[in-house]
């Protein structure tokens, strides 16, 4: 099937990317070949999104070329990379929420295709590739495996010779995502190439053929990945070995501190997802993982738990025992509880503003950096400046700006405001998402550490690989329903998927 | 009622809605592409002052109004350089576009004040055109009034029915996808903007070319930002607009009959019913949908690709 | 050919106060372009819009006065434009602000003169009553957009001509002065219902005092309050706003509240310092002029008593202008249009680095 020997599809040369001062893609030769699935493999940061967006046109190199089954071309956008057989389907999507299937194909038709009999093409492609699509559903009424497919239909539809995958089992259940590598494998028999992108090894180690691993914008191994262990490749992803974390070994588990008792909330808008009769107890001393895709709920469970949207009645959330369900964010931060957010630029801190200001953002309620009405500004630097240190946090310059941070650094600054505290009780949304290994393993560090001095810490995350390392049980949220907690020693990974995909639970 | 009366108000109505429907249907195409543009009363002012000092000189009202076109289109330019392509702020940008537009009209019309032109010409068809009733509202308005309705079906078709309209829709829906599809966004947006100057300065032109028809400074009281309201008030569809626009023309017409029958009324309370109008139009359709829902998304939100 | 807009790492301090300086060069060149448009020598114009203002005492008392009602009102509005609300309905805060604040005078007007009643309260009661009409006037927007979602930009542009419409009807109705020949204003107010004098017998009136004191409590609250600290915040990242705990609905309100009692205090400041009476119009746009001044500004306080300065010398030199050289008065509004909009297109220097590159358009 692969022809290593021939020309390759595509091969890139010497491909350079600056920005401003900063060097995304430093002279990076990349082969792809007819048939094969190629992983590019990297840490958040590598320089993987940049490439990939240069060979779909999207960006244009400083400097290198690109070959095209042996000829040079110049992509001047997305536009004429497609014309030229190359298709891409995006880690967050492409697509308008607001417009049907059919309308979010047809937008991407080259120039002077007709839209009749487009859902007949549509239907076409969904029974060859086993892609199940409704033309005239509104996106957003579909989930996130559903939106996929739209994504890799519209590539279909043109017939392309590269197929780009970014990330693209990380918002599916795994048995969502074997029914991806299904259709994949047909695309691949085809002939066509496939440029697969994620950070999951597993998955690569199964589906590819070969990989080119980056670190710091430059190509740093080309390997078989078969051939290679989980652990070697990411030894090559992240250059030093990974510091485990330490497991916190069997500490007796203290009294409830955060209590949810049937919590409903209806959904903010249009496109939102109510919340419906969610119970969980988190107690001291224990990591409480909550599995699930995103968009089933959790950032409503975030607002509710957090208090940026109270709940019904006030009994439905506890911290140590008081009723708090009606009370704002401050107040319950008075109580001792401390929230990360999912979003950090725009929602956990403010990007333009310094980190001595993004301390007073969430820690003004505790009066650590108030006197009196007003802001104690050298109180809120002098705190900053110890988050910096205590957190090994890298930041340039006296008082940064939060947005001139690496996510990894400015995630480890977030965590590090409100573990500092020391909370009873501490709530995180995706933590380390888009954060690089070293980063990773920090935060969950500071996390199982914050347990094991008594606090009760809820993890919502996406990636089950974080949740089976540092939670003691785990539950499910799916469409706004969270599943009965299980130990995570005595469950698998297969049984969190269903439950992630909805599979009913009968189990209790 | 009489016929005649009944007719002549109708008629009247039509005319006080037309510079609203061509305004509105300007705005809510640079809506739909995602852009907020403050400025059509400074727009449509200039194209009203433009319009009719260039009928004066040239003695033509056709290139006048083409002038008055032109001169909506280049105050939108400005817009949609420094918004589009510089990434300024579009509410500020909107307010600036229209203080300028205001003073521009002032020294354009200057030397036109208490000049006078014959309005353009309406439409007579014979046998159509002296159908009772029907025969007056359809077959013998002037150019502009038709040049509204082919506006809004126009619009219409182009919006639900063409690949460039949903391109169009797209844009404003969410400009990082379009972007990262290859969908020109900035020149979509600008092509748009421009449009929506061009609309802006054909209502001016009927202001002053054919509804007064003369130029007075600040001749437009209010109608651009009333087209604004219409554009929200129609949940940003086209035959919406209309039929709000001939609801706000009914308002001001009513409002001169008023006055014309002294009806003891103060002048001042009369005069205040289309502002009064647009707030209550502006709390009904709040009160309908209340987040907005119809709102394009990308609404008033800047883009600037990353390269 | 392709405009591109590259994010600066940190935002430059030096285009800061740069861009602002540009700007005026560029609009004044522009400006000059114009009046010879108009056939007049730009140079006299220059000396007579800047430098004539700026050489008398008496005209750089008259620079003051008019600067104190612009610089009022735009520190109100740079609340308001600091937390991304868009109150461009000052003019109409501004108009009732006046209307109320000298309703106090004209009601009290013949008891105080019959020595009916003390007079000591009556000035202090209409700057209360103005600020708080202004208040209660801005508060209608922020209250239609917190409860029902309203866009406050169009109706509290829709209020500015409902007050103007309102002053005018009562000063020629209710309000008018009897004994006042017909004429559409209202009784002189007595001299305990003026504004006094910071130099006696000169233009100078105490409303300048009280622009001042606005400009620095400004400066304090912006700097050190959690209140100020909550404005900046829920302009720059809304949502971190309410991670912060900070109620959306209350800033609103707050805000408006604000910019509405700062215009209804510009507005009877006018009245009481300036006019002396009502009349059926009280401002040439300061409303809207102090909208430029609140940019031109950087939406800083001390900036924004800088600008209303610059505003109010050009606004005193095109009167000049109109008398002496014939220009007409709409320049100067055009003037401040294309000010505003260099400010605008300027202050992108600050986030962004500009590179015009040739080639094919994105």
């Amino acid at each position: 099937m692969v022809s290593q020997a021939g020309k390759p599809l595509v091969a890139m040369r010497g491909i350079v990317k600056r920005f401003g001062a900063f060097t995304a893609n430093d002279r990076i030769d990349l082969d792809i070949f007819s048939g094969e699935a190629h992983a590019l493999l990297g840490e958040n940061g590598a320089g993987k999104s940049t490439l990939v967006k240069i060979l779909y046109g999207l960006l244009s190199p400083t400097d290198g070329e690109i070959r095209l089954e042996g000829d040079a071309v110049r992509f001047s956008g997305p536009q004429s990379a497609r014309a030229a057989g190359i298709g891409m389907v995006f880690q967050h999507f492409s697509l308008f929420d607001n417009l049907t299937v059919a309308e979010n194909i047809a937008l991407v038709l080259p120039p002077g295709e007709t839209l009749a009999g487009l859902d007949e093409r549509i239907a076409e492609i969904g029974r060859r590739y086993g892609l199940r699509l409704e033309p005239a559903r509104p996106v957003w009424t579909l989930s996130a495996g559903e939106r996929q497919r739209i994504e890799i239909a519209r590539c279909l539809l043109q017939d392309p010779k590269l197929l780009i995958l970014d990330e693209p089992t990380s918002v599916l259940t795994p048995q969502e995502a074997e029914t991806l590598f299904a259709t994949l494998d047909v695309l691949r028999g085809e002939g066509r190439a496939i440029l697969y992108i994620s950070h999951k090894l597993e998955e690569v180690r199964r589906l590819c053929d070969r990989a080119t691993v980056l670190r710091g914008g430059r190509v740093v191994a080309t390997c078989d990945p078969r051939a290679e262990s989980v652990r070697s490749l990411a030894a090559m992803m992240v250059g030093t070995h990974v510091v485990d974390v330490r497991s916190r070994g069997a500490d007796a588990l203290g009294p409830e501190r955060l209590g949810v008792e049937k919590l409903s909330l209806t959904a903010e808008d249009l496109h939102g997802v109510a919340l419906d009769q969610v119970s969980l107890s988190v107690r001291g001393g224990e990591v409480f993982g909550l599995a699930g895709i995103a968009g089933n709920g959790q950032d409503e469970l975030f607002a509710a738990l957090s208090g940026e949207r109270t709940a019904a009645s006030a009994g439905a959330i506890r911290i140590d025992g008081i009723s708090v369900g009606r009370e704002g964010i401050n107040l319950r931060r008075q109580y001792g509880a401390a929230f990360v957010p999912e979003e950090r630029n725009g929602h956990a801190a403010a990007p333009d503003f310094s980190l001595s200001e993004n301390v007073i953002l969430s820690r003004h309620a505790t009066g650590d950096v108030m006197n009196g009405n007003l802001v104690d500004l050298p109180a809120a630097a002098r705190l900053a400046r110890e988050i910096i240190s205590s957190f090994d946090v890298r930041a340039s310059g006296v008082d940064p700006a939060a947005r001139t941070l690496s996510g990894g650094n400015l995630q480890k600054f977030l965590v590090g405001r409100e573990v500092s505290r020391r909370p009873g009780v501490l709530v995180l949304n995706q933590p380390t998402w888009g954060v690089d290994a070293a980063a990773s393993a920090a935060i969950r560090q500071m996390l199982i550490d914050l347990a094991r001095q008594g606090a009760a810490v809820l993890v919502i995350s996406q990636d089950l690989d974080e949740l089976f390392e540092i939670s003691d049980r785990i539950a499910v949220i799916h469409h706004g329903h969270v599943s009965e907690p299980r130990a995570t020693r005595k469950v698998t990974r297969e049984e969190i998927g269903l439950l992630m995909g909805g599979a009913s639970q009968h189990a209790h | 009622m009489s016929l005649q009366i009944f007719e002549l108000v109708l008629f009247t109505i039509l005319a006080a809605a037309t510079p609203l429907v061509i305004a509105a249907i300007g705005e809510l195409i640079v809506e739909r592409a995602g852009v907020l543009n403050l400025g059509v009363e400074g727009m449509m002012i200039c194209g009203a002052a433009t319009g009719f000092a260039v009928a004066i000189l040239t003695d033509s009202s056709e290139i006048g109004v083409l002038a008055g076109i032109l001169a909506g289109m280049a105050l939108a330019a400005l817009f949609g350089l420094l918004t589009i392509f510089m990434a300024a702020n579009q509410v500020a940008t909107g307010l600036a576009l229209t203080i300028l537009g205001l003073g521009l009209s002032g020294l354009i019309g200057a030397q036109f004040i208490g000049l006078k032109r014959e309005s353009l010409g309406h439409l007579y068809i014979p046998l159509l055109s002296d159908i009772p009733l029907i025969g007056k509202l359809v077959f013998s308005q002037d150019v502009f009034v038709y040049a509204g309705w082919a506006l809004v079906v126009g619009t219409a078709w182009f919006l639900s029915r063409t690949r460039a309209g949903l391109t169009l829709r797209a844009v404003g829906e969410n400009h990082a996808s379009a972007h990262a599809l290859g969908i020109p966004v900035r020149k979509i947006r600008f092509l748009a903007v421009l449009f929506g100057g061009a609309c802006a300065g054909l209502a001016g032109a009927y202001l002053s070319l054919a509804y007064t028809p003369f130029w007075a400074p600040g001749m437009t009281a209010g109608r651009g930002w009333i087209a604004l309201a219409l554009v929200v008030f129609a949940s940003w569809r086209p035959l919406l607009a209309f039929a709000g626009a001939l609801l706000f023309g009914g308002a001001t017409v009513l409002q001169l009959h008023a006055q014309a029958a002294s009806i003891g009324l103060p002048g001042q309370l009369l005069t205040a019913v289309p502002y009064a109008a647009t707030i209550i139009a502006l709390i009904i359709l709040s009160l309908r949908h209340r987040r907005g829902g119809a709102a394009p998304a990308s609404l008033g939100v800047g883009f600037v690709p990353e390269r | 050919m392709r405009i591109e807009l590259e994010t600066r790492p940190v935002r430059s301090t030096a285009m800061e106060i740069i861009s602002p300086l540009a700007a005026f060069a560029i609009a004044v060149l522009i400006g000059g372009g114009i009046i010879a448009m108009l056939g007049k020598s730009p140079t006299q114009a220059f000396h007579v819009y800047f430098i004539a203002p700026l050489s008398e005492i008496w005209s750089l008392q008259e620079v003051a006065v008019k600067a104190t009602p612009l610089v009022l009102i735009a520190i109100g509005l740079s609340f308001c434009y600091r937390a991304n609300l868009w109150n461009i309905g000052a003019e109409g805060q501004f108009v009732v602000g006046g209307l109320f604040g000298g309703m106090v005078a004209v009601y009290t007007h013949g008891a105080i003169n019959d020595g009916l009643i003390g007079g000591w309260w009556v000035l202090p009661a209409m700057l209360l009553a103005g600020t708080l009409a202004g208040m209660l006037y801005g508060l209608i927007p922020a209250l239609l957009k917190v409860k029902l979602g309203a866009s406050e930009i169009l109706t509290s542009l829709m209020l500015v001509y409902l007050a103007e419409l309102l002053l005018d009807y009562l000063v020629r109705g209710p309000l008018r002065d009897p004994k006042g020949f017909n004429f559409p204003q209202s009784v002189p107010f007595e001299e305990i219902a003026r504004l006094p004098y910071i130099v006696p017998g000169d233009r100078l009136h105490a409303g300048v005092l009280l622009a001042l004191a606005a400009v620095f409590l400004a400066a304090f609250i912006m700097r050190r309050t959690l209140f100020g600290f909550d404005v900046r915040l829920v302009g720059s990242a809304p949502k971190a706003a309410r991670f912060a705990g900070f109620s959306d609905a209350r800033l609103t309100l707050a805000v408006f509240a604000i910019s509405g009692g700062a215009a209804g205090l510009a507005g009877i400041c006018e009245v009481a310092g300036q006019i002396g009476q009502l009349q059926p119009v009280i401002s040439p746009g300061y409303g809207f002029s102090a909208i430029i001044v609140a940019f031109l500004g950087r939406l800083q306080p001390i900036g924004i008593l800088l600008a209303g300065l610059v505003l109010s010398i050009t606004t005193i030199g095109g009167e000049n202008a109109q008398i002496l050289m014939k220009v007409p008065l709409d320049t100067t509004r055009a003037f401040q249009g294309i000010l505003l909009m260099c400010v605008l297109a300027a202050d992108v220097l600050t986030r962004y680095r500009i590179k015009i590159r040739l080639g094919a358009s994105s």
